[in-house]
């Protein structure tokens, strides 16, 4: 499309109009200024449709940007309602915000990044059992590395009761 | 006298003043928060969810035979006095107390070991209380109940985090241990500041009587852990106990001993002045009831004076309380009754036998 300039000014044209009258062909090109005092904006019945149709669809789109990229699918929560507030909403929030979540949690704890300790009996799969001799295995190097060795012995001995079961 | 009856706790495990360590430390508590899967935290729960959780948390606590008698307390069903005499004997937290929201409370009887708040941060607040430095029992016992209900609840979990709570700083195990500790001597010596200092290096809570908030009158001081995460139960609660509380022990024992042997006489005036205005008082505030009742512990840890128990003072601690209070009177009462009333109670209790 080729740019117009204004007809009365000769700035860029932003409002481009097309009457047929009488069988025959007119265009006008106006800049916005122009197009104003001509009464080409604001009254038309096409303007005053657009801006019905806005003022009921901004506010909806509006309220649902903050929660689509970056919210809990468990319960729409967004990190910074949890800033705010420094309650999670739901289960869910842990792998929503894994990431946000790993170095708070990191610095809450210690340095601890997982969890050592009891699983519920029904939920203790084979998988977590391995992850769980994987972890001890970490810790109990912590722990001869830090001269700990009561914590130590009491780390290998839950490890050698986990490695008997599985 | 019958304020004990009224009161209703003839046989409170807590409040015998047994246990081991009792001349330091009052009560041992283990709590565990869990999280029923399938639902949101309490924060993005509607009405309706929470009637739910309550009615599923009440059905699944009565069928698991936790105790030998549990009693079930709908919190919106109690009056505000009611309520505040569960906070004052550790059964429910302030926070719990409050508000209109549908929550309840499982409390485990004879002995009021046991109590399962539901509702309250978390779905579940399981904790057992006992007299004396007793974690390790206090947790076998908690470990038992929890796998009593999980054999009928699933709880929020995930592999790398472990048990899922509301608040990530109570994520992975979702235990805190702690006692509560009487440490008039190191808080005379000057020394309570150390141990403020030591306690947080070691990233633990030091907290007054009723927990989160509240100030430490009559020299009583909450411990907690505060890391939850990446270290196993056990393994926490030996730390805490060889490392962290036995050595507060033996602290406020040397500091006791230190008083009673190079500041003698300043030591028993402290106690007998404490007895007199306890025996005599007809107005007592409660900050100054314990604070005398602190100074009497202290003495009588140190066998000044056998007439009086250390079951009568625990005791004492907790009647001289304002619901408690009101709950022996039978009615409501003005700051300006109980302070009446609160002397009558411990004028009666502490007299002299001659």
């Amino acid at each position: 499309m080729t740019h117009q300039p204004c007809e009365i000014c000769g700035e860029p044209a932003t409002v481009h109009e097309v009457v047929v009258k009488n069988g025959k062909r007119q265009e006008r090109h106006l800049c916005e200024k122009h197009a104003a005092e001509l009464g080409l904006l604001g009254s038309g019945s096409h303007t005053s449709a657009m801006q019905a149709l806005g003022a009921v669809l901004d506010p909806m789109l509006s309220k649902s940007k903050p929660q689509a990229p970056s919210g809990c699918p468990g319960c729409g929560m967004s990190f910074a309602d949890f800033r705010q507030h420094g309650v999670l909403g739901c289960p869910s929030c842990y792998s929503a915000f894994e990431d946000e979540l790993g170095s708070l949690i990191e610095r809450a704890h210690e340095g601890a990044t997982c969890h050592v300790g009891k699983v519920p009996k029904r939920a203790a799969g084979l998988e977590s059992r391995l992850k769980k001799i994987e972890s001890l295995r970490k810790e109990l190097q912590g722990a001869v590395m830090s001269e700990d060795y009561e914590r130590a012995a009491s780390i290998r001995d839950r490890l050698s009761s986990l490695e008997k079961n599985s | 006298m019958d304020a004990d009856e009224a009161a209703g706790f003839a046989r409170v495990e807590w409040l015998s003043g047994e246990g081991p360590s009792s001349d330091v430390v009052v009560s041992s508590r283990v709590r565990l928060a869990r999280n029923i899967a399938g639902f949101p935290f309490l924060t993005r729960a509607s009405r309706e969810e929470k009637l739910q959780l309550l009615d599923l948390s009440h059905r699944h606590i009565e069928a698991s035979g936790l105790a030998p008698e549990v009693q079930w307390q709908d919190l919106n069903a109690l009056s505000r006095v009611e309520r505040q005499v569960l906070v004052e004997r550790h059964l429910i937290s302030k926070q719990h107390a409050k508000g209109s929201e549908p929550r309840g409370v499982a409390i485990g009887l004879p002995r009021e070991r046991l109590s399962i708040m539901v509702n309250e941060e978390d779905h579940l607040r399981i904790q057992v209380l006992r007299s004396g430095l007793a974690l390790r029992d206090a947790y076998e016992q908690i470990d038992r109940i929890d796998d009593r209900l999980e054999e009928r609840l699933d709880f929020a979990m995930s592999d790398r985090f472990g048990y899922l709570t509301a608040c990530p700083t109570n994520v992975g195990t979702g235990i805190r241990v702690s006692v509560m500790l009487h440490l008039p001597g190191l808080k005379l010596t000057g020394e309570i500041d150390k141990v403020r200092r030591a306690a947080k290096a070691m990233s633990l809570a030091v907290r007054g009587f009723y927990g989160e908030g509240s100030e430490s009158i009559g020299d009583f001081f909450q411990i907690s852990n505060q890391t939850t995460l990446g270290r196993s139960e056990e393994d926490l609660l030996h730390e805490f106990e060889t490392r962290v509380i036995s050595k507060v022990i033996e602290y406020e024992r040397s500091a006791r001993r230190e008083l009673a042997t190079k500041r003698t006489r300043t030591f028993e005036d402290r106690f007998h002045r404490s007895l007199g205005l306890l025996r005599y008082a007809r107005l007592l505030k409660a900050e100054e009831c314990l604070e005398q009742l602190s100074y009497l512990r202290l003495g009588v840890s140190c066998g000044l004076d056998a007439e009086v128990s250390q079951e009568v003072l625990q005791r004492l601690v907790l009647l001289s309380q304002p619901a408690h209070l009101q709950r022996v009177c039978g009615r409501e009462l003005s700051q300006a009754e109980r302070r009446v009333e609160r002397a009558r109670l411990v004028r009666a209790a502490l007299a002299a036998r001659d």
